[in-house]
């Protein structure tokens, strides 16, 4: 399974590629990177689920850490490429009132 | 797959991951911080933080928080009534609403308030108190539901049951400090009575004073050249403090005599090993075969000592070492009848009778433990201490040592099966 985390920067927008499975190690990653490019002045973070397939408790707790610091720096968030299962969970979860979500 | 049924799932998932963190996490604020993940993403809740209780500060400690900002206290104090409060409520989460009766809450409402904190969870084991969680909004902007409500009381118990098992586990690990302190407290007063015994048994013998003190510290020096464990060395030298307590009982005049004493005389002081048995006996030694060392102390390899005639396997190891150590002291100090030996002769004579009174790797480990003194291999001056610095530095002492240990080297090779 790789870890490794994806980033690509566009002016004011960062994309932070998820891996296959976010769980505590990759999720904490994505966080932390999220952070960093929050604090480099990046006004919108798109988070890329395009190799994602399962999204856990975990991995929720997680992407609400990073909604809670875009907050704080009047940042925006997407979800991007985010599969059928996921998007209807983000949305059960009520994550859709905080990011925006766009579909694969 | 319909959204609830979606939901329902990551919520039980999230229960049962967490039931798996609680009992197989060894690192407990790793355990915390993931089960605080766990707990969040269940129901996508905002913000909240998680305590635990310490009883003797009371107070709640914040082990993990998330969105509560750097202003929030990291410790927040209850009171007894406060206490009481939480445990008469069980482990049902509290409203905010029904929180304003509490005097925890009244202190820091403002705090509470102010990060939107909308649930308090006590969590409780055992009927004690052992931490709270406190829960913020959901990203749905829903309040708690029932449902919601017992999802959240089952992870807290869990984390609940995680703190516990931790309090649990540093009482265990202070109470092992506790009793390895007492321990040693216990171990330095046996000592200390040991030596005191010892001193009893010598203050008896005018003409051998401080004999049972050497010959305690000779038998930890062999021991140690053997390289016995630190505690079997200690038992070793305990083994030679008490060895003649049983001279205790034998009339001063017959172990104070001038001159060599008669036969019954002869045969009243030779009980001693055995009456020195029987005084140990009783007494539960922190170490082993104390009380054969002090009964066979006296016997030889070649069966001609006593009480009992024993033979080389017969006789405890433990007696074989006060034995060397027994005779050295008594070869290397003045007696009423006899002079001390010079260290040649003494040298000749631990090499002559090797094999037959003392065990061959036994007069090794002396010899050698002496030259490493000598020779300056080692840094320790114990011998010098007991024998004296001139003694120690007679002429031609080191080779005829060296040739001593050749000459057992070839004839006894040097058996350390019975050292462990």
């Amino acid at each position: 399974m790789n870890f490794d985390i994806d980033v690509r920067h566009d002016g004011e927008t960062a994309i932070v590629y998820a891996n296959e499975y976010l769980n505590k190690i990759t999720g904490e990653r994505i966080e932390r990177e999220c952070k960093r490019r929050l604090d480099a002045g990046c006004s919108t973070l798109m988070v890329s689920f395009r190799d994602t397939e399962i999204v856990n408790s975990i991995g929720i707790s997680i992407l609400l850490g990073v909604i809670d610091a875009a907050a704080n720096s009047n940042a925006k968030v997407v979800f991007t490429d985010v599969n059928d299962d996921t998007g209807l969970l983000f949305e059960s979860l009520g994550l859709t009132r905080h990011a925006d979500i766009r579909k694969a | 797959m319909p959204e609830n049924q979606q939901k329902l799932i990551h919520t039980f998932s999230a229960l049962a991951d967490i039931g798996q963190e609680v009992a197989h996490k060894f690192n407990f604020h790793e355990m915390i911080r993931t089960s605080f993940h766990l707990l969040l993403g269940s129901l996508a809740i905002m913000r909240g933080g998680i305590a635990r209780y310490s009883r003797f500060g009371h107070e709640l400690n914040f082990l993990a928080v998330r969105g509560l900002g750097d202003d929030f206290p990291v410790s927040a104090s209850i009171s007894l009534e406060d206490e009481r409060e939480f445990l008469s409520a069980g482990m049902s989460p509290i409203e905010l609403s029904q929180a304003k009766m509490l005097l925890f809450f009244q202190h820091y409402q403002p705090v509470i308030e102010k990060k939107g904190i909308e649930l308090i969870v006590p969590m409780i084991v055992h009927d004690e108190l052992v931490g709270m969680v406190m829960l913020g909004e959901k990203a749905s902007g829903e309040p708690f539901s029932s449902a919601d409500r017992a999802i959240v009381q089952a992870m807290a118990r869990h984390i609940g049951v995680g703190i516990y098992q931790r309090n649990l586990m540093a009482q265990l690990e202070r109470k092992a400090e506790e009793n390895k302190r007492m321990y040693d407290e216990m171990r330095l007063t046996y000592a200390d009575t040991v030596k005191s015994f010892a001193a009893a048994i010598d203050y008896k013998d005018k003409y051998t004073e401080g004999h049972s003190v050497r010959v305690g510290k000779y038998s930890e020096l062999i021991a140690a050249e053997l390289g016995w464990s630190d505690e079997r060395v200690e038992g070793v030298a305990v083994a030679g403090y008490l060895h003649d307590v049983g001279k205790l009982t034998v009339e001063k005049n017959i172990i104070n005599s001038p001159r060599r004493i008669n036969a019954k005389e002869t045969a009243e002081l030779n009980k001693h090993p055995s009456v020195g048995y029987e005084i140990l006996l009783p007494i539960h030694h922190p170490y082993s075969d104390i009380p054969l060392a002090a009964k066979y102390h006296h016997e030889r390899l070649d069966g001609r000592g006593y009480p009992d005639g024993l033979k080389d396997e017969e006789i405890p190891y433990i007696a074989k070492i006060v034995n060397l150590a027994d005779s050295f002291d008594a070869m290397t100090t003045n007696r009423p009848y006899k002079a001390r030996r010079p260290a040649h002769e003494v040298v000749e004579d631990l090499q002559r009778n090797s094999g037959k009174q003392f065990a061959p790797e036994l007069v090794t480990a002396l010899c050698g433990a002496i030259l490493k003194e000598m020779t300056g291999e080692t840094k320790e001056r114990k011998f010098r201490k007991l024998l004296g610095r001139e003694y120690m530095e007679a002429e031609g002492i080191i080779d005829l040592l060296k040739g001593a240990l050749n000459g057992l080297a070839a004839t006894g090779p040097l058996t350390l099966v019975a050292a462990e």
